[in-house]
């Protein structure tokens, strides 16, 4: 969806005399709204530069972008040579902690087993994209909330600290974090993802919460936010 | 297929804003030029939210690097982002390419809009003007643009 809001931005800031080059990364969108200087680049989406870590590589596309400033004529749109396609079908292979507390429910045992590569991660980063609702000290507690719901719980009643589509991010950014400390290098995009919702205790319960909420009552509104589109259940349709 | 092709198939004929002309603004040659980031990857300050289907924007200074992406959709992957904010937001690489004079200047601010939101109107004739108000009064000539 960002190429329509890069498209339109760009023709606003030239109108008022900006001159503007756009990395899109839609193509088909940005044929259709015609922003004036546009470079298609054939990469993850989330990763406009291409190559995390890599001054060389995104310099190159910034010198394909800023090379349209010297079109003749606009608009124009070009496409960068190189392409990236994300690994959503190759999960990170990464260890993850044994059984600790049996007590605990496994997703909460898992996420407290983390926390010491989530620590890392963060020092090395110098910050964290974790607390939208919650810190990294809640993060057990939460899934702990999202426990009650899988288990039937409904979840207006499962005393989740905030809102469920940023909650849930939370939980993400907490373990993509964990997996970029527990990987010797960066992941290929949506590597971590998959490991995350396909191999862990924690995305089994995100599954399952997908599966209940899906058919609560009363509706829960953010579907969309439950599931990244690549991991729903085969054959389910967007919920868009 | 992969799954930003699905996406990317799925959302190509999504409705887009339409524009009668294309409007061409001239910049100074790019040695002398001083260039803004403008991203609609939803970025914020640690702590702030965005409101969903936003228009309005964040200005970031050119020196902040705590920044969170703070977009709340699951489909795109966050793990570059945390791994490296050039990828994409390449404050970094534009100051390099100030010192080597590749560029005239880096701005001093710079600006996030929230690329999800749906109904591009208020962008277009309220805050997307407002935004270009405020890279002039800073001296911008060009604005790389960029997604997520």
């Amino acid at each position: 969806m960002c190429t329509r809001a890069v498209s339109t931005l760009a023709h606003v800031l030239e109108q008022a005399g900006l001159a503007t080059v756009a990395l899109v990364s839609n193509r088909e969108q940005a044929l259709r709204a015609h922003p004036p200087r546009a470079l298609y680049a054939d990469f993850p989406l989330g990763r406009p530069l291409g190559r995390p870590r890599d001054p060389a590589f995104q310099r190159r596309v910034l010198a394909a972008a800023f090379a349209l400033l010297e079109a003749p004529a606009t608009p124009v749109l070009v496409d960068f040579p190189e392409s990236i396609h994300d690994r959503v079908d190759e999960p990170l292979s990464c260890p993850l902690p044994p059984r600790h507390d049996p007590r605990l429910p496994p997703a909460v045992d898992e996420a407290l087993g983390l926390r010491p590569a989530w620590e890392r991660a963060r020092a090395r980063m110098g910050g964290t994209q974790v607390g939208r609702v919650v810190g990294p000290d809640a993060i057990p507690d939460a899934l702990a909330a999202l426990v009650r719901i899988a288990e039937g719980v409904p979840w207006t009643e499962a005393g989740l600290p905030g809102d469920l589509p940023a909650l849930l991010m939370d939980v993400r950014c907490y373990y993509e974090e964990a997996a970029l400390a527990l990987s010797d290098h960066v992941p290929e995009a949506r590597a971590a993802e998959s490991w995350l919702y396909r191999q862990t205790e924690t995305g089994a319960l995100l599954r399952a919460l997908h599966a209940v909420l899906a058919r609560s009552d009363p509706p829960f509104p953010g579907m969309y936010y439950v599931l990244p589109l690549s991991q729903l259940p085969p054959g389910e349709p967007p919920p868009f | 297929m992969g799954a930003d092709e699905t996406l990317r198939s799925l959302l190509g004929k999504t409705p887009v804003p339409e524009f009668a002309t294309t409007a061409r603004s001239a910049a100074p040659p790019l040695a002398e030029a001083t260039v803004a980031i403008v991203t609609t990857a939803g970025l914020a300050h640690p702590g702030e939210v965005w409101a969903d289907q936003s228009s309005e924007f964040r200005v970031f200074a050119s020196d902040e690097r705590e920044l969170v992406l703070a977009h709340n959709s699951t489909n795109f992957d966050r793990t570059g982002w945390a791994a490296d904010r050039n990828v994409a937001y390449p404050i970094d690489r534009l100051h390099e390419m100030a010192r080597e004079g590749a560029i005239g200047a880096v701005a001093p601010r710079h600006l996030s809009f929230l690329g999800s939101t749906f109904e591009l109107s208020a962008m277009r004739l309220d805050s997307g003007p407002r935004a270009a108000r405020l890279l002039r009064e800073d001296g911008v000539d060009v604005v790389l643009l960029t997604p997520v």
